[in-house]
């Protein structure tokens, strides 16, 4: 380790702001080489840059989420901080190892939660697959015991240990799998897509639970996720990357102001009606009697729907948060128009 | 010096909340990847994962115990069954290619004793496939283990004890009635050849494992060297074309699990015209296969890490 912080005094070099040190990316690239056949034999080889030089630091302890849309890069990124992928260029650090030249070295000290992939054992229940934990990372019988306790406690897993995991529900598997990637003490946690396919009550405890390890244990947590309120609930920093670049680094409501994101209101109405006419919305879509008002997320949508009740036959209404895609399109137009 | 100080600062942090004991078995892993001395820990290390999985793997059987001791069974029984067919041409034919029941049932026994064993051992590992297509090998990538330990006891299965036994019934059975001058020598070749040609099996099974990086549905393929292979060897080289047995013995060294060792207690002519001590070669060619299916699986899983999927 002495030896690696030595000879890499150049990535700190050109790093920016942002804490730095813990997770080290300094211009890291992965590039692929597609194969499409375009023949009978005869294939075309065509260069794909999924991570086009990308360059963070993330401090001990900051809970910061990576999001973009599908394809971005975010998978590949995460593959390359957990050792999956080698990069194809650029220099990167976890804990001041190389995770791709020392992966189970690396593997001791991180946690990763795919979220549609489980750790688990299928038809075991939920406690052998802990065991297996306890015994492959080699975890002290105390510890292991203190840990699994924390976790069985915090996210509320005592009755579900003797429960073969195929009859968990997708959340309580969720849970099983979280508490599965930190029996071992992570000094960071990596969870893609953590709260997908959840209810409500699930996606809160999963959060509830995420800050308190945070701010508790001082965990390390990055996050990709679909869902904006996923880091509006836990992160104090976001990252955006697209089309392999990060175009964004910094608090989530810098982000809302650099894409102006909207709110979308869909009202049911009694009957067919001309478009609602508020100050503080525009419609942007009618379909016989149901209509769709965007307007600025910041703004509290219960004014505006006390309006529209007291003004307007409403039989029914449901408000739709803004999309990361949303949210990075307008990034891009705001962007064009400057 | 930024850098110096960072460093003294995180190693004090974690000794704080006490990884001390951690980083110290970490450290022990990380070394098992540097080649040397420390490849005998990686060996162990990889031997250890592929106990702790297996076992989970034989637990999860067990929870279906009445189909755990069908599939036995039908394991036992379905691999019987080509030998009572070997049976029923005997009730045509005195000899088949020049070798009586006896000397089948040997070449038989020794080659479904040893793919048996190896089948029982890593025979899952076709499905590596499959783990590329869904992302599923990822999640063994993030464990602190070796892939290949991890891949081969994948669905490990109890079951394939069906095969080893009911081969050795059938070698059991042909030792006793084979018409043979038995020396020390020739007695100790049996279980060495056994042994051997499991070696030579599983470096196929890893070899089309290794394949699967790059061709994600080729577990067919190796099927038909490995499930094929065996059938082959059931019978003699005399039955055989003189460009499959070449093809068998130079290329795929599938010769080595029982024709040669057999031929030799047999007191029988070798094919190719191969010199008398190839007999004893099996464990070499067995270590030989081996080291280049490791390095196959080795150039596979940096291919499989560069390109990803």
């Amino acid at each position: 380790m002495a030896v690696d912080g030595a000879g890499g005094t150049d990535g700190v070099g050109g790093m920016d702001g942002a804490g730095g040190g813990f997770i080290e990316v300094d211009r890291v690239e992965k590039v692929f080489e597609v194969r499409r056949k375009t023949g009978f034999l005869r294939r075309e080889r065509r260069q794909v840059r999924a991570v086009d030089g990308i360059s963070f630091g993330v401090a001990r302890g900051e809970m910061v989420g990576y999001i973009g849309p599908n394809g971005a890069g975010k998978s590949t990124t995460i593959k390359m901080l957990t050792g999956i992928l080698t990069p194809s260029g650029g220099r990167l650090r976890v804990a001041g190892i190389d995770p791709s030249r020392e992966r189970t070295r690396l593997a001791q000290r991180i946690g990763v939660v795919f979220g549609q992939r489980t750790t688990l054992w299928w038809d075991l229940p939920l406690i052998d697959s802990y065991r297996l934990m306890h015994r492959m990372y080699r975890i002290p019988d105390a510890r292991y015991r203190a840990n699994l306790d924390r976790c069985v406690e915090l996210l509320e897993l005592g009755a579900l240990l003797d429960v073969p995991v195929r009859q968990l529900s997708l959340g309580q598997r969720m849970r099983g799998d979280i508490a599965a990637a930190l029996l071992h003490d992570p000094e960071v946690l990596y969870l893609d897509e953590p709260t997908i396919g959840l209810d409500v009550v699930s996606k809160a405890k999963v959060r509830g639970f995420l800050r308190d390890l945070n701010a508790e244990r001082g965990t390390t947590v990055l996050l990709t996720t679909h869902d904006l309120q996923d880091i509006e609930q836990l992160c104090s920093r976001v990252m955006v990357i697209d089309h392999g670049r990060l175009v964004y680094d910094g608090p989530l409501a810098g982000l809302h102001e650099a894409g102006e994101s909207e709110r979308t209101l869909v009202v049911d109405l009694e009957r067919e009606l001309p478009p609602i006419e508020l100050p503080s919305a525009r419609v942007v879509r009618v379909e016989g009697p149901r209509q769709w008002l965007a307007f600025p997320a910041g703004e509290s949508a219960a004014a505006l729907v006390a309006r529209i009740a007291a003004e307007y036959p409403l039989v029914d209404l449901s408000v739709r948060e803004p999309d990361i895609e949303a949210v990075i399109g307008r990034m891009y137009a705001e962007k064009a128009v400057s | 010096m930024a850098e110096l100080s960072e460093q003294a600062e995180f190693s004090g942090q974690a000794g704080l909340s006490g990884q001390a004991g951690l980083s110290g078995q970490a450290g022990l892993s990380g070394q098992a990847g540097l080649a040397g001395p420390a490849a005998g820990s990686r060996l162990l290390d990889g031997l250890r994962a592929y106990r702790l999985i297996a076992g989970m793997w034989i637990r999860s059987t067990m929870a279906y115990r009445a189909s755990f001791v069908m599939t036995t069974f039908g394991n036992f029984v379905s691999s019987g069954l080509d030998f009572v067919a070997i049976l029923l041409m005997f009730s045509r034919v005195d000899a088949l290619g020049g070798y009586p029941l006896p000397e089948i049932a040997l070449l038989y026994g020794l080659s479904n004793a040893a793919f048996g064993l190896a089948d029982l051992a890593i025979g899952s590992m076709d499905r590596l496939g499959r783990r590329v297509r869904d992302g599923t090998l990822d999640i063994l990538l993030v464990r602190p283990a070796p892939v290949l330990a991890q891949v081969a006891a994948d669905r490990f299965a109890l079951r394939r004890l069906g095969r080893v036994i009911q081969g050795s019934l059938v070698l059991g059975w042909a030792l006793t009635r084979l018409d043979v001058d038995w020396t020390p020598l020739k007695l100790l070749l049996m279980p060495v050849t056994v042994v051997s040609g499991c070696g030579i099996f599983c470096a196929v099974f890893v070899a089309g494992a290794a394949f699967q990086f790059w061709a994600q549905d080729a577990s067919e393929v190796q099927n038909a060297f490995t499930y094929g292979g065996t059938t082959l060897l059931q019978y003699p080289p005399t039955v055989f074309g003189k460009e499959l047995v070449r093809g068998v013995t130079f290329i795929l060294p599938l010769a080595f699990v029982n024709w040669l060792p057999a031929l030799y207690v047999l007191g029988r002519p070798y094919p190719l015209d191969l010199p008398r001590w190839t007999a004893f070669t099996p464990p070499l060619v067995a270590v030989v296969c081996c080291a280049l299916a490791g390095a196959a699986w080795r150039v596979g899983l940096r291919s499989y890490r560069s390109t990803g999927n």
